[in-house]
């Protein structure tokens, strides 16, 4: 009697844990202490092109990064205004990945696909861009609008090094990297 | 008296279990959506929106920002086409050629994601540094020791994974077979 009682009072609990266990994977990303957003905060100001440390073995800021290219980061927060975004292209590749708060690469361009001597763009919310006036729409043909699901998140651009004594190259393509607050009227 | 022991009891086996489950699974790193070519496995969905909730807790965990998919694809081996294990203290050999891509590179990571400290600072290769045979195709030697030609050393670490990282490539989700995608073989070699 008690066995099958433990036995059913087991089964509950396997059960329960199966719903333990999708709850705590879905609500991990929000919770997390470490995630990139975390660990490049101190070292990135807001809203501002920040040059990131080239990795070695021992300075891993996040993990898996590329050695072979140089890094940096804006970190953005939507609520104020609209960002505009301009990076020069260089010789190699050049490229920007549109993370979320959460790590989520929700977008990414590279210099071929933007096809200019600069990758220009615009960075706002769904909110911010139905707040566009008519006539801007008009010209939005030519303007590349990047719709962030979240109000912060960060932008990585990336400039390759092809060989390591391009590197200077590469970081000083990104050094001429702009991203800055663009209030709409 | 019973009911409280009862659940109590369930709610034990509901903590092990659950936790145990999201434990084991972002230790090894389930994910879904895999794209295997020989010893590379790509998960192009993680580059994505569409990420699955499992790749979503272990980018937020380990702290990586995973490649955008309009950027290029990432490629991890951590065993050879036969299934071995890559031990820092042996050779391994990666052979052939890979998908189109504008320019690709292979780097050396130790299981955390760090890089790996060597007598000649060498992480990795981009497709430029590359020395290659006649046909385009080459050859990179992964060894603990100085080897000639493309010499990738490991710096004597037990464990590693490579990365092979595609740029501005078609290679994508849709991509399923070695045909599609020519990934170079591994073969582990001589071990000391």
């Amino acid at each position: 009697m008690s066995v099958i009682r433990l036995l059913l009072w087991s089964l509950g609990g396997i059960l329960l844990g199966g719903i333990v266990h999708l709850t705590s994977v879905l609500v991990l990303p929000r919770t997390a202490t470490q995630d990139a957003y975390s660990r490049l905060e101190p070292l990135t100001p807001v809203n501002t092109v920040a040059a990131l440390p080239v990795p070695s073995p021992d300075q891993t800021l996040l993990p898996f990064m590329d050695p072979a290219f140089a890094v940096a980061v804006c970190r953005y927060d939507l609520a104020d205004a609209p960002l505009k975004l301009t990076t020069p292209v260089g010789q190699a590749y050049t490229s920007l990945t549109f993370y979320t708060r959460f790590g989520i690469a929700y977008y990414a361009i590279n210099d071929r696909a933007a096809g200019r001597r600069t990758i220009e763009l615009e960075l706002m919310t769904a909110d911010q861009r139905s707040r566009l006036p008519e006539d801007e729409e008009v010209t939005a043909a030519d303007r590349l609008i990047v719709e962030s699901p979240t109000l912060t998140g960060l932008v990585v651009l990336r400039a390759l090094s092809p060989e390591p004594s391009f590197m200077p190259v590469a970081r000083g393509i990104l050094a001429a990297a702009q991203c800055r607050p663009n209030p709409q009227q | 008296m019973r009911l409280v022991f009862g659940s109590l009891f369930a709610f034990v086996v509901a903590a092990v279990v659950g936790l145990g489950a999201t434990w084991l699974a972002l230790s090894r790193g389930v994910a879904f959506g895999g794209v295997t070519i020989g010893a590379w496995t790509a998960w192009p969905k993680t580059g994505t929106s569409e990420i699955d909730p499992y790749a979503r807790a272990v980018v937020a965990q380990t702290g990586r920002l995973p490649i955008g998919s309009g950027d290029g694809v990432a490629f991890f081996a951590q065993t050879d086409d036969r299934g071995r294990m890559f031990d820092g203290r042996c050779d391994v050999v990666v052979n052939g050629t890979t998908p189109p891509a504008r320019f690709w590179t292979l780097t050396l990571y130790d299981r955390s994601g760090s890089l790996v400290a060597n007598s000649i600072n060498r992480y990795g290769f981009t497709s430029q540094e590359i020395v290659r045979r006649a046909d385009g195709t080459f050859e990179i030697v992964i060894a603990p020791r100085a080897r000639p030609g493309n010499w990738l050393p490991t710096g004597g670490v037990e464990r590693y994974v490579l990365v092979l990282r595609l740029y501005d490539t078609p290679v994508g989700v849709a991509s399923r077979t070695g045909r599609e995608a020519p990934m170079p073989a591994v073969l582990a070699g001589a071990c000391p």
